[in-house]
């Protein structure tokens, strides 16, 4: 019969009014219970899965709560148990993120030397997207998602531009937003934690018992003799001293430079003789890189010609 | 992994063992090694025939994707002695038969065309358009070779490996100067007009406009005197690209006469933002939040697709659990979609707003579940090579068969009770946007809209991927293929979804849900592919093409890996794109207002059109 769709319609719009009407003419309605009031007017609504009626929330006013995963953007872990950045600056977030929003400089000591931590942390937050791979990748648990998405301001840059002093939440601050996340990760810690303990003392112990075992071998000289190994004399143990700090002196130049292993067994031999040092190996190297570029110019000068 | 351990044979002229040496001689004139998707090459000349006879008589009617590969920049072992640049490449799958594809690999290099397969396929019209934007392939013989994504005045072809963009950092993720020695500099410190901007030789951006005149459009007659001796004049009218009818930012460029539809072109690429090239700079493992973005109402389904395809490369077994969630997940999307879907068609058919709102209650309570197991409500980013990112929370499943056995099943009764038998929705959909199964077949679209034609094509029946195997499921059909059909076969589709829901919340074991889920997942990857870490590993040389049934039709994902940790080629086959293809011939003959519920009713993303 014509004219039964609309009436149809018309009835379905009808139950959802009087549904929500009867509804929020209750004392506290059903979309309020379990609602955490936080002033007058202001509440944080649990909306559970069987909620019927009325679904919208009248933010900001209301808001809703957020499940303990929620992800929005990262913040940064100060551990107030040891009173530091659970950062290391090691930089595994800034490879992974996709949009590559995150800038890292790693601290310097007095001496110029590079330390695990970050002197600077910057995220660019309207940049990211939110993927969570930072948090998923960080060795430290240092980078964690933050569930505050109000990140509204007037001017993209630099506001919006994240620094390490904006970035960084103490420990409970996480601890209070992922409670059960929090929880697994103290366990894992702790275990790691007792599993050290009890290698460290290991290592003690099989310390204190071949100390043990010297001294009783000192004692008796005269037992050893016959079954150990022959001692080598003092020539032999300064040559192979000096060998040794040639190759690691060698390798270290060749990771410096991205050399081949070559370089590296030419740097040990010419560290074979006393009067080559170090210093100067690296200067005989650069000579020769010097020497092979000019020879290259020189080619393309020549071609080009 | 078969399909991902292809290594090229070098090409012999003519080989009688190759396939089709007998029936068409000289088209194939090698292939890939063992490989299960039978990837040939192929003699350009010779290619028409082949895909005549392979259409014809082998039986394969659905050209599903149309993609292109540029190699100038290939560091793997496969392209070895091989100097043509390109490759273009064809999948195409039987509608009837079910199981692989046929894999045809063109060759050409930059100077030289290959010859359109819109004579053969034409669904290959889009994909072609999208072949000779993005990479400047030609093919000859295609009626309407403009650039389809980009604009008419871009200089270049975006998704050749030698193409920069503007900003241009670095050819591939993850960027040294973010690393912690610092020296960062921030995009809005660079000056607008890089080195990298140009233009087109003698082209002038103050002087040009945008020619007025579209090749179908005006192929139209001009001037069609239907109203007896009344000399009537047709025009052409734009529907969009800013118009609440067009689900986003999309033109319709319509030729009418009255109101009746003479021609009509679809105009995309406003929100084009060159989604491939971005993949391709990434990571294997960055691409996975990219795709939420594509088609943002399902970003479950579009997840699922890109670990499948990469999966395949890599050849990981997923954990049975993770099978079960990525299924379940996969079907609660679908729900999502379907719902959305017939709320907006009635927004379409002019009830505004209102029946959209109560179709898409459910969605919010769907959304819920999943933003309690992935963290956000629709870029979820919840699925990862080997599984899944996290196990569900305590609850989650009580809460799911709450949705699944109450509450979905009576939003759709209702939805059905309100719609089905409603006057307007008939007399409007009715009869409307007509084309037959085998047309829509030839024009390359899938999912519902070639179900509501008759076709029971389903890839989760023709080809299973995960394990949709185990469930029992029934593929709806309707024969009308009209707009009442549509939004029918879309109501019919949601319940054996839900059907599969209750199956899999039922049969779901404990257990791990990631393949690496007992070491962390960095180390995990790192380990088994010989990485620098999870975020950083190589899948081996090869190429695999995954496609899944997403709920707007057939989405593929072609992957090729040159042994790096970037992707060399990522391509997405994305359904709406393609199923855009049926539009113009859809609405011709009907009205103007019914183009717009012919458009509503192939459900479109732009997101996922214009990528």
């Amino acid at each position: 019969m014509f004219g039964t769709g609309l009436l149809k319609g018309l009835g379905i719009t009808l139950k959802h009014f009087t549904d929500t009407f009867t509804d929020d003419r209750q004392k506290v309605p059903s979309r309020y219970q379990d609602s955490i009031q936080l002033d007058k007017n202001r509440r944080i609504i649990e909306q559970p899965i069987t909620q019927e009626g009325l679904l919208t929330i009248q933010y900001p006013e209301e808001r809703r709560l957020l499940p303990e995963r929620f992800r929005y953007i990262p913040m940064l872990i100060w551990d107030t148990e040891a009173n530091e950045d659970r950062c290391t600056a090691c930089g595994i977030c800034a490879k992974v993120c996709p949009p590559q929003c995150i800038w890292i400089v790693r601290d310097k000591d007095e001496n110029g030397k590079p330390v695990t931590r970050p002197a600077e942390f910057y995220i660019d937050v309207a940049v990211c997207m939110s993927c969570s791979f930072c948090t998923e990748f960080c060795p430290f648990d240092a980078i964690k998602m933050n569930h505050d998405y109000e990140l509204a301001v007037y001017d993209r840059y630099p506001q919006l531009v994240y620094s390490k002093e904006e970035l960084t939440v103490p420990l409970e601050y996480y601890a209070a937003l992922w409670p059960t996340q929090f929880a697994a990760e103290q366990q894992k810690r702790k275990e790691e934690a007792e599993a050290e303990r009890i290698r460290n003392e290991e290592k003690k112990r099989a310390a204190e018992e071949k100390a043990r075992a010297k001294a009783a071998g000192e004692a008796a000289p005269a037992a050893a003799e016959g079954g150990a190994k022959p001692k080598r004399s003092a020539e032999e143990l300064a040559a192979m001293k000096a060998a040794a700090a040639a190759k690691a002196a060698a390798r270290k130049s060749g990771e410096e430079g991205g050399e081949s292993a070559a370089v590296a067994e030419a740097a040990a031999e010419a560290m074979a003789a006393p009067a080559v040092s170090e210093a100067d190996a690296k200067k005989a190297r650069l000579e020769e890189m010097k020497r092979q570029a000019a020879e290259k110019a020189k080619a393309r000068k020549e071609s080009g010609a | 992994m078969s399909e991902a351990t292809a290594v090229a044979t070098a090409p012999v002229a003519t080989d009688p063992s190759l396939p089709f040496s007998q029936e068409v001689p000289g088209a194939v004139i090698g292939e890939w090694a063992a490989d299960s998707d039978k990837a040939l090459f192929v003699a350009p000349d010779k290619l028409l025939p082949l895909l005549t006879h392979l259409r014809d008589r082998e039986g394969y009617d659905f050209l599903s994707s149309v993609t292109c590969v540029d190699y100038s920049a290939y560091k793997g072992k496969a392209r070895a002695g091989i100097s043509e640049r390109f490759d273009v490449v064809y999948h195409i799958y039987s509608t009837r038969q079910g199981g692989g594809p046929v894999r045809l690999h063109v060759r050409v290099p930059e100077s030289e065309t290959v010859p359109s397969a819109t004579s053969v396929y034409p669904g290959a019209n889009l994909q072609e358009r999208e072949v000779w934007d993005l990479y400047g392939v030609k093919f000859e013989g295609h009626p309407n070779l403009r650039r389809v994504l980009t604009w008419e005045g871009f200089h270049g072809h975006p998704l050749r490996k030698d193409w920069k963009e503007a900003y241009f950092e670095e050819e591939a993720k993850p960027f040294k100067s973010r690393h912690p020695e610092g020296g960062y500099k921030w995009h809005e410190d660079k000056l607008p007009w890089g080195d990298n901007n140009t233009y087109p030789q003698n082209w002038d951006p103050d002087s040009w406009s945008e020619p007025v005149t579209y090749v179908p459009v005006s192929q139209a007659p001009s001037d069609h005197h239907a109203y007896g001796e009344l000399d009537t004049q047709s025009i052409v009218v734009n529907l969009g690209p800013h118009h609440p009818s067009t689900h986003g930012v999309f033109r319709m460029l319509t030729r009418i006469e009255g109101e009746t539809i003479l021609a009509l072109e679809p105009e995309m690429g406003y929100l084009h933002r060159n989604h491939e090239k971005i993949g391709e700079r990434n990571a294997w493992l960055m691409n996975m939040p990219f795709t939420d973005r594509l088609d943002y109402i399902n970003s479950m389904s579009n997840n699922l697709g890109y670990a499948l395809a990469v999966e395949k490369l890599l050849g990981i077994e997923v954990p049975e659990r993770a099978q079960y969630i990525r299924v379940i997940m996969a079907e609660l999307t679908r729900v999502i979609n379907h719902t959305w879907s017939i709320g907006f068609i009635l927004n379409d058919l002019g009830a505004l707003q209102t029946p959209a709102l109560y179709a898409i209650e459910e969605r919010e309570m769907i959304l819920d579940l999943f933003e309690e197991i992935s963290g956000a409500r629709l870029m979820c980013n919840y699925m990862r090579f080997g599984g899944v990112v996290r196990d569900l929370t305590p609850g989650w499943e009580e809460r799911a068969k709450y949705l699944v056995h109450d509450r979905l099943p009576r939003a759709l009764d209702q939805l059905d009770d309100l719609l089905s038998g409603n006057e307007i929705v008939k007399a409007r959909g009715r009869g409307v946007g007509y084309l037959s199964a085998q047309d829509l077949i030839a024009l390359s679209v899938s999912g519902p809209m070639i179900r509501a034609a008759g076709l029971a094509y389903d890839i989760r029946k023709a080809e299973p991927y995960c394990i949709y195997d185990r469930f029992d499921f029934d593929i709806p059909t309707l024969p009308e293929s009209d707009i009442y059909a549509r939004y029918y076969i879309r109501l019919l589709e949601a319940r054996e979804s839900i059907k599969i829901l209750k199956q899999a919340l039922r049969d779901i074991p404990p257990g791990e849900v990631n393949a690496y889920a007992s070491a962390t997942l960095n180390q995990g990857f790192g380990t088994i592919m010989g990485g620098k870490g999870g975020y950083n590993f190589r899948p081996k040389e090869g190429e695999a093409y995954a496609r899944i049934e997403a709920p707007k039709g057939e989405l593929g994902y072609y992957v090729v890996s040159d042994n790096k940790a970037n992707a060399y080629r990522y391509h997405v086959r994305s359904p709406s794109y393609i199923n855009l293809n049926a539009l113009g011939p859809m609405s011709v003959g009907y009205k103007v207002a019914d183009a717009v519920v012919i458009l509503g009713a192939i459900d479109i993303v732009l997101g996922e059109v214009d990528r």
